[in-house]
């Protein structure tokens, strides 16, 4: 029995208390219509809801609704963030519907989805949010009796006397729970006796999702709702100056046009954006805003260097080669220089990716409906609460009148924790007074920033006469900032190394991409890694695993960042799995393993050549989360990372010229699609009763690694640039 | 405004708009049916895809003065309970992540399956590469499409 206090936040818990106007915490019909499936048609609907917590409503006929507190962007926390709370509460799945919370920053925290965290960081939360709740029905159950607590149990939310006849449902007794005080200690439940987390739940949306309701933000409508749209200069480096307002105003359709400025002080990180003065314009529908667009004729004037794919290429090889840019050195162990002196061989590389964009399938858009001392905002935001705080500087507004709510997103990748098109909307509702939908069409998504910087980075390793890794060595160069993770593997497994991080600048603007820098990172290692193997004239799984035991046995430095056991668990495990010894005619295969957002992933891939091309066959992965909430969800997060990396890394970049981006929509830039996917991928999760750590992410880095290593293994040739569809010779092809 | 008299799930619908303007739009912004979706607005990502006369199209390439006289059929009217074997699929196979793309590989799938009922792998690759899933969703979408043509 895990005992734990309740103070993790106190203020989430507050007395329970019968639900006002229904019991509707939002009261907000159009996201309390995105209640999950239909399960209130079936089980009737209470006529009195009961707010046991900031997570847990419970009406009287039994039905449960549970407050999912993050964005969903995919990841699918809507399903997997109730079912924690549903563990420790103890309720019949069928009987839970879950709605989106709205921003509440007194009753959750860590409001937001990035950085792999969701889960992470919210599982105590969520779990003590049931395990209070349960408490206390039970509670009342006891005091109603006349027993005591330690004499009843409970099962899928009905309560019962151990020695006796007695059971009532939660429903039933939830009015008596009203006023009751929070206990000071609950008891959480043993790991192994869950129920209900481990077993896999269907998406709680699946069912609007394919019947097409009313979910994401583009989807949103409110009656007098105008749309407005915007166009930014068609270049970074480029400013408006003015353009022809009175000819677009005159535009059918069209109820103003102007230009907004959403420069506010002290800017945050994610107050990042391509361009802060924009042209705005307002009107009744999407289509004939387009066609205002079109019509724009504007002065743009330059304000700083307009930039080319050539000046990035040659910015990042200049800082590698003399070191201009900000260069840190990230980590030094031993003393690398004289290790390469006295190696027997040394090898070298250069690895580099492009820029890249986001393109989440449903573009940037938000609804704000800003009045004189209000501000209403919902959409699609990965960071609701700074949000809320950026809208509150750029209105000059406190942070108590403005509402943030969420909707469902059409991706996120990163590209929704950046703010600026919420502010956009706000300051376009302010200036026509009326509620209003900002929308971005692809080219506005595309072209606009906050991309994937582009890297390049030099890798060094220096073995001894047997083979033996003594020196390594990573430079790494990032418009704007260098990719370098220094203390992570191979740090701590050789006694010489060296890791430096080069930032160097750009106007093109940069944001997270869905994991961060690691996507780079693990292409890159891992294939140079894999080469490293193979000078030394040993099986890659091998190398890595021999580096590992070195980090176990012992470890070079103190500040390394992973478990050395756990890295080289998922190496066994896929190399057990995907019977990493044999050989099948035809089948070439890559590996590679990365650690990050605290979780562990190893993949093979499975390549042949079709008419000459390299398609992907089979991906096994193995993944070490901790404890698996939703494992068939779990599974899925793991087949789109793969697929995501290997798309990405094969077929994806954004070029520039004379500071405008080439490509704006997917004419030009090439996403993965369907025949390109890998036809099968096979999930294995390390089974371990550790709390659970990132899964959106983690599945995507090696995924870049183990595709180039195939290649190799197919084409013998080693693809050290993305992407690699471009730099594939077919006729150099040997397999 | 000229008017048109459109059939959309096998109802009526009568709209003002501008002659060129893309059925996608109509759709959503005069009829409320959001259902479907805008990805790219020029037939590269195949979120909008509706059925016209029970085949595939891009409704943001559709202008709504060619729209007239055919049956539209979108998400909304695919079946009246989300009960179509290729919802069923779908959720059987749990495909969505974020969900957005889902309504336009649903209605490519519905019409391929009309036209193919047992499509074979490089069919299926075909016909679904026009519909792009940036969550990487492929894999499901694949087996879905092959459980629904058995359904
Ligand atoms: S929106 Fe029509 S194909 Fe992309
Ligand atoms: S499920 Fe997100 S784009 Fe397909």
């Amino acid at each position: 029995m895990t005992l734990v206090k309740t103070q993790y936040n106190r203020r989430s818990f507050l007395k329970v208390s019968v639900a006002a106007g229904g019991g509707m915490l939002i009261g907000f019909s159009w996201l309390t219509g995105c209640t999950s499936d239909k399960k209130i048609e079936k089980i009737a609907i209470p006529n009195e809801w009961f707010e046991i917590n900031g997570y847990i409503k419970i009406g009287d006929t039994g039905l449960v609704t549970i407050y999912s507190p993050n964005p969903e962007i995919g990841q699918n926390v809507r399903t997997s963030m109730p079912m924690i709370v549903a563990e420790e509460l103890d309720v019949d799945w069928n009987n839970v519907v879950v709605e989106q919370a709205p921003l509440n920053t007194g009753f959750y925290q860590n409001q937001f989805a990035g950085g792999s965290l969701s889960i992470r960081l919210s599982w105590n939360a969520l779990r003590m949010a049931g395990a209070t709740a349960r408490r206390m029905l039970m509670e009342a159950a006891a005091k109603e009796w006349s027993v005591s607590v330690a004499d009843l149990t409970v099962t899928k939310g009905i309560i019962k006397e151990t020695n006796g006849e007695r059971t009532v449902s939660y429903g039933k007794i939830a009015s008596n729970a009203v006023g009751m005080e929070i206990p000071e200690e609950v008891e959480l439940k043993e790991i192994k006796n869950f129920e209900l987390i481990g077993t896999s739940k269907k998406n709680v949306d699946g069912k609007k999702i394919i019947t097409g309701e009313p979910l994401f933000g583009l989807d949103f409508t409110r009656e007098g709702m105008q749309l407005a749209m915007i166009q930014h200069p068609p270049a970074f480096g480029m400013k408006v100056k003015d353009f022809n307002e009175a000819e677009i105003k005159a535009m059918p359709g069209i109820t103003d046009a102007f230009i907004i400025d959403t420069a506010i002080d002290e800017p945050d990180w994610n107050d990042e954006k391509g361009f802060l003065q924009q042209i705005a314009i307002v009107g009744d529908s999407t289509w004939q805003l387009m066609k205002a667009k079109k019509a724009i004729k504007a002065n743009w004037e330059t304000v700083s260097e307009l930039e080319s794919s050539e000046m990035h290429t040659i910015k990042l090889e200049q800082a590698l080669a003399s070191g201009s840019g900000t260069i840190e050195q990230a980590r030094k162990d031993g003393n690398p220089e004289a290790a390469f002196k006295k190696a027997a061989k040394v090898i070298e590389r250069t690895y580099t990716s492009p820029f890249m964009a986001h393109n989440t399938m449903e573009p940037m858009n938000f609804f704000a409906n800003v009045t004189e001392n209000s501000a209403e905002l919902i959409g699609p935001t990965q960071m609701p609460e700074p949000l809320e705080k950026s809208v509150s500087k750029l209105l000059n507004m406190p942070i108590e009148n403005i509402t943030v709510n969420m909707t469902r997103m059409g991706g996120g990748f990163g590209r929704r924790l950046y703010v600026h098109y919420g502010l956009e909307a706000a300051i376009i509702s302010k200036k026509t007074g009326t509620p209003v939908k900002l929308i971005y069409t692809r080219e506005d998504d595309m072209t606009q920033g906050t991309y994937r910087p582009a890297y390049q980075a030099t890798y060094k390793a220096g073995l001894d006469e047997n083979n033996n890794l003594i020196a390594f060595s990573v430079k790494g160069a990032g418009l704007p900032e260098g990719p370098i993770f220094p203390n992570r593997f191979p740090a701590g497994t050789v006694e010489n190394y060296s890791a430096e991080k080069i930032d160097t600048e750009t106007n093109v603007t940069t944001g997270a991409w869905r994991a961060p820098r690691s996507h780079f990172t693990a292409g890159a290692e891992q294939s140079f890694l894999d080469e490293v193997a193979e000078l030394a004239g040993k099986d890659p799984i091998d190398f890595r695993l021999e580096l590992f035991d070195r980090a176990i046995t012992n470890p070079v430095g103190e500040k390394n960042e992973y478990e050395a056991e756990r890295y080289a668990g998922v190496l066994k495990l896929v190399k057990e799995k995907s019977n990493w010894g044999e050989k099948t005619p035809g089948v070439h295969r890559g590996v590679a393993a990365y650690f990050c957002h605290s979780t562990y992933v190893a993949e093979v891939v499975d390549l042949v050549l079709e008419n000459g091309n390299p398609k992907v066959k089979k991906v096994w992965c193995a993944v070490d989360c901790g404890i698996v909430v939703n494992p068939d969800a779990a599974v899925n997060m793991i087949e789109g990372g793969v697929i995501d990396g290997i798309g990405h890394a094969m077929y994806s970049e954004l070029t520039f010229n004379n500071g405008a981006p080439n490509e704006s929509n997917f004419d030009r830039y090439q996403l993965i699609r369907h025949s390109q996917a890998p036809e099968e991928i096979e999930v294995f999760f390390v089974k371990n009763e550790i709390d659970p750590t990132g899964l959106g992410e983690p599945g995507l880095p090696p995924a870049v690694g183990a595709l180039a290593n195939a290649i190799y293994a197919a084409t013998g040739q080693r693809l050290t640039q993305q992407p690699f569809a471009k730099y594939l010779k077919p006729e150099k092809i040997i397999g | 405004m000229p008017k048109y008299s459109l059939k959309i799930n096998g109802e009526k619908r009568s709209v003002e708009v501008d002659s060129d303007t893309p059925l996608l739009w109509v759709l959503r912004d005069e009829i409320g049916l959001v259902g479907t979706k805008y990805g790219c607005g020029i037939g590269q990502c195949g979120s909008c895809t509706v059925h016209v006369d029970g085949s595939a199209t891009r409704s943001c390439l559709l202008q709504v003065s060619q729209a007239e006289g055919v049956n539209i059929t979108t998400i909304e009217g695919l079946s009246k309970d989300g009960d179509h074997p290729v919802q069923k699929a779908w959720l059987e196979h749990d495909v969505p992540q974020c969900g957005y793309c889902q309504a336009g590989q649903i209605m490519t799938a519905a019409a391929l399956l009309k036209s193919n009922p047992n499509p074979s792998d490089k069919e299926i690759d075909a016909t679904m590469s026009g519909n792009i899933c940036r969550c990487g969703t492929y894999l499901r979408i694949k087996q879905a499409v092959k459980t629904a043509s058995k359904l």
